[in-house]
């Protein structure tokens, strides 16, 4: 139980984190088509937030809307990945290229998960991070095959973007029972399969496949080590909420 | 005597997508299960499009709503993932609806997920022209694309194929 509640934790908390930081290009994005976008992926993404939290509510965790705006940031489980500020579009588009690329091959294994439930949301959220990781594959390659600043920012954000994105595949403390009861193949079999996703789209562009052997993945998120820039956030998405918990809307 | 199964859908029937207002929740194709209990108490489960939808809750209470009107017995409408929604689920009558309304209706995916040819590939639902063009894979709704026709110069929007 406590290796599925770790599992569900890990998943949702990157998905609502990552929504809301999505739903911050809302009015902002560089050109129409990529505001609806990013605010149409923060809306898939924080609606399967919500069904994951609904099956932990299941298992004795608070219900969906304390359990995302009553924690502090020690509490979540995300990678740091999802939690950095969006910064400048080169930098959301390369974390939405890196975390959905993982998605996707995330949500395919957890189609055969042992957990029916779960693997019931997996095979609904597939389609929909289908179309997330075409999105994010098409404007890689487009811009990364464009002019000389875009793809020297680009390469830029993907520098600075790689050790975090290592560290979404920081392995559970409970890992070997998550393998062993066939919740999930686990992190490193998954981070495999990522590294030659990523690699297949990016010899497709001028863009650089950083030395990841050479790199220190970001690890800490996943058992509630984060940046400066979690707790602010959680603040922020919370702060109505929190007006009054007891409230119906 | 017990409903039939006939009988319920036709007041289900009744009930519309809140953002297609002329494409019916059957039509829709998120009724997954429905069930006439002995007692002749009806239960009805559905599914969301997409599962970020915004409009489950409204769904559920104006289908609870319809059969309350007809004074059918009901016990309060599930939402379940356990057979996910497709937009291959979408009718006949639903497609033509959906196109009638402007949208293009999705192609049919069968064992495919879509990619960006099924999605490029599609006829522009007011001159079914094929010279169109995919302008953003993400619309004003969760379950549509933006694109264009070179043909007649208009606008439109897909209802996206999910499988």
């Amino acid at each position: 139980m406590e290796a599925l509640i770790d599992l569900l934790y890990k998943i949702a908390d990157d998905k609502l984190i990552l929504g809301h930081r999505n739903s911050e290009w809302t009015g902002v994005g560089p050109i129409l088509e990529e505001d609806i976008a990013f605010a149409s992926m923060a809306q898939d993404k924080v609606g399967q937030s919500k069904a994951l939290y609904d099956i932990l509510h299941t298992l004795g965790e608070p219900a969906p809307d304390p359990n995302a705006f009553l924690r502090n940031a020690e509490a979540f489980r995300c990678c740091q990945l999802v939690e950095l500020p969006i910064g400048e579009y080169d930098f959301s588009l390369i974390r939405h290229f890196l975390f959905d690329a993982a998605e996707l091959l995330r949500f395919d294994t957890l189609r055969n998960s042992s957990n029916e439930p779960l693997s019931q949301l997996a095979r609904k959220f597939y389609g929909e991070i289908k179309y997330h990781n075409l999105h994010a594959k098409t404007w890689i390659k487009k811009l990364g095959n464009s002019s000389e600043e875009a793809i020297e920012r680009l390469q830029n954000s993907l520098d600075y973007a790689f050790p975090y994105a290592l560290g979404i595949f920081e392995p559970s403390y409970l890992e070997e029972e998550i393998i062993g009861r066939n919740l999930f193949e686990g992190e490193v079999a998954l981070k495999d399969k990522w590294l030659n996703a990523i690699t297949e789209v990016l010899n497709q562009t001028q863009l650089h496949m950083p030395d990841y052997l050479a790199i220190a993945p970001k690890f800490g998120g996943r058992v509630g080590e984060h940046t400066e820039y979690l707790q602010p956030m959680i603040e922020e998405m919370g702060e109505v909420f929190r007006l009054d918990p007891s409230a119906e809307w | 005597m017990l409903y039939t199964k006939e009988e319920i859908l036709e007041v289900l029937d009744t009930v519309k997508d809140p953002e297609i207002p002329v494409l019916s929740l059957v039509d829709l194709g998120v009724i997954t299960e429905l069930i006439i209990s002995d007692t002749n108490v009806v239960s009805v489960t559905i599914t969301p499009t997409f599962s970020g939808c915004p409009a489950m809750d409204t769904m559920k209470r104006q289908l609870e709503e319809a059969l309350l009107a007809k004074g059918i017995e009901h016990s309060p409408v599930k939402v379940s993932f356990e057979t996910p929604w497709s937009s291959d689920l979408l009718t006949e009558k639903g497609r033509a609806a959906i196109k009638k309304f402007g949208l293009a209706p999705p192609p049919m995916l069968g064992n495919h997920q879509p990619d960006i040819d099924i999605l490029e590939q599609i006829a522009c639902p007011h001159c079914d022209s094929m010279n169109t063009e995919m302008k953003s894979m993400f619309g004003p709704t969760l379950c549509r694309s933006l694109h264009y026709c070179h043909n007649c110069l208009q606008a439109f929007e897909q209802f996206k194929p999910l499988g």
